[in-house]
């Protein structure tokens, strides 16, 4: 079966033939080369690494970059769309090209110089190059400011120490872009942002173990000792806090499609149970009163969070975007994905914790995106400074 | 090498498909229309050898309503470099299709024409065959394998219980089976592209059909299946059911 989506108000129709059409293809290639194999990787813990330049060679890393660096300069609603449809097959399969894309060559793009762009943007775009973004650390992870890791000048070289923690495509990437501060401790106008291969001597990666969630995707721990690049790997218009948190807006901004993806599947798999599964005086479950509010529910907050996505998008594209909208979206739309794929799980039944059916695996995938680039609870907050002027975090 | 591509503009095959009022003709709405799936392995075929030979134009045509811009569209993002729509409701008679393709395909320059070996909507597997016909042109349908030496081509061809392999001279016509080829995804840049891409549009006027669809009926709904059992204690009452109702015995 191919996936339909869920278009409850007609949303299509405020779509372009391009937008549908990069929508479609994501999703028919979803179906045909992500769904066969999804459950046995996400089982054996394994990120689907064949997938890698199949995604490059289709245009999806860094996809609302521009064309000179071998992007494919899409606007920014049919990106979301392709975030949007990636998420419907599974989360972790967002995550890597979230990262890629938002984390990696994003900022090369925003931050870099231009022979940085040259340099890494085509093979990041194409899949030969992987990369991670080293931010968040063991003991800071909403409070990134607080961060430990150093970069400090020496000669024409920047010397890196430090340990960052929960790094996405980590034991898989071949460039990392770690944000250090490069004054003091407590100087957090001092975070730049620095571009570190990893097969420099002095970086590792380790594989975090005994995850329950996103185990198609690979979570790595970074531990620069005394990491030793040339001063042209410095993003040289990096500066400040202000710098990594454009990235996670350019991710979060991604995830809030995501969350719809997600929805859609646990929904879609919860309408095709419910009218198929017989109990009770030969009726299917979706005869009942119960399963059909639950199913309603669902069909709501997706069309709802689907609105705001779209709206989000045009304003992205109009340049009138702020991230505080941004914090809105991702925190609604990934907390709706969590609520309809528990619901889905449940009124899957029994069937609902095998790993043939999809909602226990996005439900439990979703508890990662809930937690990361700002969690639930800190996004709730950065509104409510954005509407009392009052900082509560 | 240059090839033209026929396409049709086709419910999907998952679509569930609800007879019109009229009793004569499907109800498009809520339909989602695709580009023929034999279409598909056939424009594979067609992008390949540009590929493979590293010049010339793969150009892709249908005879369709206003609609099947799509799936035009659909198959310049795949890669095809132009298209030509021949607007026009698709008669029922596959003579008469086969008359405007000849028509828009005559005078063109093409080393081969191909298509799908039939459309999934009414599955006539007419068209190709005339087409060549009309052309004067050889002609390969239900092909599995496509090899080219200069300007000799080597077909395989799915027959009753086996295989036959035939060579044609181009310029010919072949029409695909599923498995000569698997159908790339178009890319992001491609769908980007295509709209760039030149679409013709031509009016045509289609010859007189002496064909009519009367009636279309869908097939009986399945009824619901039983178990009878299990085990080899379920074989008695198996094998009655299907000598006394299934009546297969």
């Amino acid at each position: 079966m191919s996936f339909e989506g869920v278009d409850f108000y007609l949303m299509d129709e405020m779509l372009s033939e391009e937008e549908r059409a990069v929508r479609d293809m994501v999703r028919d290639w979803v179906d045909s080369e992500v769904m066969p194999i999804i459950n046995e990787a996400y089982i054996g813990r394994t990120f689907p690494r064949s997938l890698i330049p199949q995604m490059g060679e289709l245009g999806f890393y860094g996809a609302n970059l521009p064309e000179e660096y071998g992007c494919a300069g899409l606007n920014n609603v049919a990106y979301g769309l392709i975030m949007q449809e990636l998420e419907r097959g599974d989360s972790g399969l967002r995550s890597f090209v979230s990262v890629q894309g938002a984390l990696v060559m994003y900022p090369i793009y925003e931050f870099g110089s231009e022979q940085q762009r040259k340099k890494w943007l085509p093979k990041l775009a194409n899949g030969e190059s992987i990369g991670c973004f080293g931010l968040t650390e063991p003991d800071f992870g909403s409070n990134p400011g607080g961060m430990l890791t150093r970069a400090v000048k020496d000669g024409d070289e920047w010397v890196l120490n430090g340990a960052k923690m929960w790094i996405t495509n980590g034991s898989a990437a071949d460039v990392a872009i770690i944000w250090a501060k490069t004054g003091e401790i407590d100087d957090v106008g001092s975070i730049r942002g620095f571009i570190v291969e990893t097969d420099r001597a002095g970086f590792s990666a380790r594989d975090q173990k005994g995850k329950l969630s996103l185990l198609a995707s690979d979570t790595s721990e970074l531990v620069l000792q005394d990491v030793r690049i040339p001063d042209a790997n410095l993003l040289p218009e990096s500066g400040g806090l202000k710098s990594p948190l454009k990235c996670l807006t350019q991710a979060r901004y991604g995830i809030a499609w995501g969350g719809v993806g997600a929805a859609m599947a646990c929904y879609c798999e919860a309408l095709d149970y419910a009218k198929n599964r017989v109990q009770f005086d030969n009726k299917p479950i979706g005869a009942t009163q119960l399963q059909q509010v639950r199913l309603a529910n669902m069909l709501t907050e997706i069309t709802k969070a689907q609105l705001l996505v779209l709206r989000l998008g045009r304003m992205k594209d109009a340049g009138t975007m702020t991230p505080f909208q941004v914090s809105l979206a991702k925190r609604n739309n990934v907390d709706m994905a969590c609520e309809c794929a528990r619901e889905a799980r449940r009124l899957l039944g029994a069937n609902g914790i095998l790993v043939e059916y999809q909602s226990m695996r996005h439900m439990a995938n979703l508890e990662s995106v809930y937690t990361y680039e700002g969690t639930h609870d800190i996004h709730g907050l950065i509104l409510g400074q954005t509407v009392t002027g009052h900082a509560a975090y | 090498m240059n090839s033209i591509v026929c396409v049709k503009r086709v419910p999907d095959s998952e679509a569930r498909v609800t007879i019109g009022s009229d009793g004569r003709s499907i109800d498009p709405s809520g339909v989602k229309f695709v580009m023929n799936p034999y279409d598909e392995y056939a424009l594979e075929q067609a992008l390949l050898l540009k590929e493979q030979a590293g010049e010339g134009r793969v150009t892709v045509m249908t005879l369709g309503p206003d609609a099947a811009r799509d799936t035009l569209r659909s198959a310049l993002a795949m890669g095809a470099d132009d298209a030509v729509l021949l607007r026009a409701e698709p008669p029922p008679d596959g003579l008469v299709v086969a008359r405007a393709l000849s028509d828009a395909i005559r005078g063109r320059e093409f080393d081969l024409v191909l298509f799908g070996k039939q459309a999934i909507d009414d599955d006539n597997m007419q068209v190709p065959a005339m087409v060549a016909e009309l052309l004067e042109l050889p002609c390969a349908t239900v092909i599995t394998a496509f090899q080219l030496h200069g300007r000799i081509a080597t077909v395989r061809r799915e027959v009753e219980g086996g295989h036959e392999v035939v060579e044609l001279e181009l310029p010919a016509v072949i029409a695909a089976q599923k498995g000569l080829t698997k159908p790339r995804h178009p890319t992001v840049k491609g769908i980007m592209m295509a709209k760039k891409k030149p679409l013709e549009e031509i009016d045509v006027e289609l010859a007189p059909s002496g064909f009519e669809w009367l009636d279309l009926s869908l097939p009986p709904e399945r009824p619901a299946a039983r178990i009878v059992g299990e085990g080899s204690e379920a074989v008695p009452e198996l094998v009655r059911l299907l000598r006394d109702e299934a009546k297969v015995l």
